[in-house]
């Protein structure tokens, strides 16, 4: 099975996010990037499927953040080819449908039998940029996938859990875009001395793109990080004093009489 | 059938035992009577050695108990014919199982993670490297934004540097080195981790790229030594990183301060009532035969009385967090065996210790949270030494 995965960059939340002079986007010199956790899910996806039933995985991303790092884990990790899609600006990550714009082209070369892409991102819960790519290659989408079996005659087994722990298991005739919550098996360590190979010997395929890129109709006014409405009151004191004060406390609010 | 001699992985340990044949191992059982968690171990040393032997590595690779050594170094020390186990075998073993594509535990599979995103084990963000210093009261040197020629470069490591726990300690040998005198300086927000005493339990690629960026890193100053209170990192740079063709003097704190007793003793002047007892750790202890330097400290402090548990020296009991003991608790236990803190701090509560001294920055938090377990708490604490040294200054924290 050819299988095509597209992998994100994301904000590492381990760093203190800050917001840039514009007051409307992320610092993005302040912020390191990772791989987007659901799109780790996917490629893991990928490489099960490959070594249950063979095939080939070609890794997908858009040339933004530290996104080498992550295409060169990738390779190690088994995927067979690697195309980058150059991006040219590095103040502003591409929006979804801009992403899916540029994938689109370049998933359109691999002719892909199974596309697999996180179902959402953590800068992007709403979790469009699958759908839209679907739109784009006019294949059917589906999403929040929980593990994918290879299926007879040019289909995929894909299973969704629904609310009220109800599993459905469904046949997906291919080609398809399958958007992926979590894979089989967590995404799996690679030592880095095969990183470090990797590096020197995995070629990245670079694939310039020319999509039409469609005007935002969403503009962001602010960004910022959440205010406080209120602040907690430290009671201080011996402890006769805080017992005191949290009494009265307790009479203030009603709690006791 | 692929054996220890056999396999192109294995060939090089072949040729640490000088003059033998490979592997010269007369299955004497002396390291599987001395490994602490060898009776929970599907293969203890000995058995892992002879089923290498006789064709089954593969057997080994994929067991649990490849992943249950704490690198206590032990079974070497103890080796008749001077195999290294913990330092060589194991590591070797795990990183050619990782190799096959078999998966680590998953806590260290984490740790490994975050030491190569991040540089450090904690998965903390590299700017944060100097806020244990928010509330230092003396001067700071960080020679990643001013160069200078420093006496001590002073390796601060990761616990030392983002553990609430160890921060109090660094301040505090920050203070000492500064009373003494010493001109020093850190690498700021630009220190990375520098591996571990046993390379870096089995990912052997990690450490490579880790003293290929450390040297890249060190070169660039000008220092007399390297000092670090991380027992784990001195012994990677003592021992390992040499082999990498990255040589560096370097001092674990306690040889440093020992060797300026004189001065350091005029500067002892409030007396520590308390009965201290001390915790030899592997990496300086077994591996490095520090055993004198941690004692003489302590017993230089006024009011310190000094009694040893009935494992001391070399043939004390690991805390159970080397060899990436720290991260793989939850697999030890689940595959049948104890946290060794656990039992440590009841053997230091057996000799009436009040205080159970340490040298270590992954022994504080391991220690505290046995004492927890072992009903101990408030009755045995747990101080690193550079405390007790702080308070006898009169430089301490009121921590305690």
């Amino acid at each position: 099975m050819n299988i095509a995965v597209v992998v994100r960059q994301v904000p590492d939340l381990v760093e203190p996010l800050e917001i840039d002079a514009s007051g409307a986007a992320l610092d993005v010199d302040e912020v390191e990037f990772l791989i987007n956790e659901t799109d780790d899910h996917a490629l893991e996806q990928a490489l099960l499927l490959k070594e249950s039933g063979g095939g080939s995985i070609t890794v997908v991303a858009i040339d933004f953040g530290q996104v080498d790092d992550v295409l060169y884990t990738a390779a190690a990790k088994g995927a067979d080819r690697i195309v980058k899609i150059p991006y040219d600006d590095d103040d502003r990550p591409p929006r979804p449908a801009e992403a899916a714009a540029m994938i689109a082209e370049a998933v359109k070369d691999i002719d892909a039998e199974l596309v697999l892409v996180g179902s959402s991102a953590h800068d992007e819960l709403e979790g469009v940029l699958a759908p839209l790519l679907a739109l784009k290659l006019e294949l059917p989408y589906l999403g929040v996938i929980r593990g994918v079996k290879p299926g007879e005659g040019g289909s995929v087994t894909a299973f969704k859990e629904f609310p009220g722990a109800a599993m459905a298991q469904m046949n997906v005739k291919l080609p398809a875009v399958l958007g992926i919550l979590a894979a089989d098996q967590p995404p799996r360590y690679v030592p880095v001395s095969r990183i470090r190979a990797a590096m020197k010997s995995t070629e990245f395929e670079e694939k310039e793109t020319a999509a039409a890129v469609p005007e935002p109709n969403v503009t962001v006014l602010r960004m910022h990080h959440p205010e406080p409405s209120g602040r907690a009151e430290m009671l201080t004191g011996s402890e006769d004093e805080v017992a005191a004060r949290l009494a009265e406390i307790l009479k203030e609010k009603g709690v006791v009489q | 059938m692929t054996t220890l001699q056999t396999d192109p992985g294995m060939e090089f340990l072949a040729q640490r035992v000088d003059g033998d044949p490979a592997f010269g191992c007369i299955q004497c059982g002396t390291c599987a009577a001395s490994c602490p968690l060898g009776a929970a171990m599907e293969y203890p040393p000995r058995q892992l050695i002879l089923q290498a032997r006789s064709g089954n590595l593969d057997k080994i690779l994929s067991s649990p108990s490849l992943w249950m050594c704490v690198g206590c170094h032990t079974c070497s020390s103890r080796c008749p014919r001077g195999i290294e186990l913990a330092d060589d075998l194991w590591p070797a073993l795990r990183d050619r199982a990782m190799q096959e594509g078999i998966q680590p535990p998953a806590e260290l599979q984490e740790t490994f993670q975050n030491i190569f995103k991040y540089g450090n084990s904690l998965g903390e963000s590299a700017r944060k490297r100097l806020d244990w210093a928010k509330e230092l009261d003396v001067p700071l040197r960080d020679l990643s934004k001013e160069p200078t020629a420093v006496e001590v470069l002073w390796l601060v490591c990761d616990y030392p540097s983002y553990y609430p726990r160890n921060q109090v300690v660094t301040r505090d040998f920050a203070r000492i080195l500064t009373a003494l005198g010493v001109r020093w300086g850190v690498l700021g927000n630009k220190e990375k981790a520098v591996g571990d005493c046993d390379r870096l339990f089995g990912e052997e690629g990690l450490f490579e790229m880790l003293v290929e960026n450390n040297k890249k890193l060190f070169d660039k100053h000008q220092f007399e030594k390297i000092v670090t209170l991380d027992t784990h990192s001195y012994r990677a740079l003592e021992h390992f990183y040499p082999r990498y063709g990255a040589e560096y003097p370097v001092e674990h704190y306690t040889t440093f301060l020992a060797d300026r007793l004189d001065l350091l003793k005029p500067l002892l002047t409030k007396p520590v009532k308390a009965t201290v007892t001390y915790h030899d750790n592997c990496c300086i202890g077994r591996r490095a035969g520090i055993f004198d330097q941690p004692r003489m400290l302590l017993e230089a402090i006024p009011g310190v009385k000094l009694v040893e548990m009935a494992r001391n020296r070399e043939n004390a009991l690991c805390c159970g967090g080397g060899g990436g003991g720290m991260w793989l608790d939850g697999h030890i236990v689940e595959h049948g065996g104890q946290r060794l803190s656990d039992q440590r701090v009841r053997q230091a509560a057996e000799v009436g210790a009040e205080v159970l001294a340490v040298s270590c920055p992954l022994e504080l938090s391991r220690f505290e949270d046995s004492t927890k377990v072992a009903g101990l708490e408030n009755k045995l604490l747990v101080r690193d030494i550079i405390e007790l040294l702080a308070e006898s200054m009169d430089l301490g924290e009121k921590e305690k």
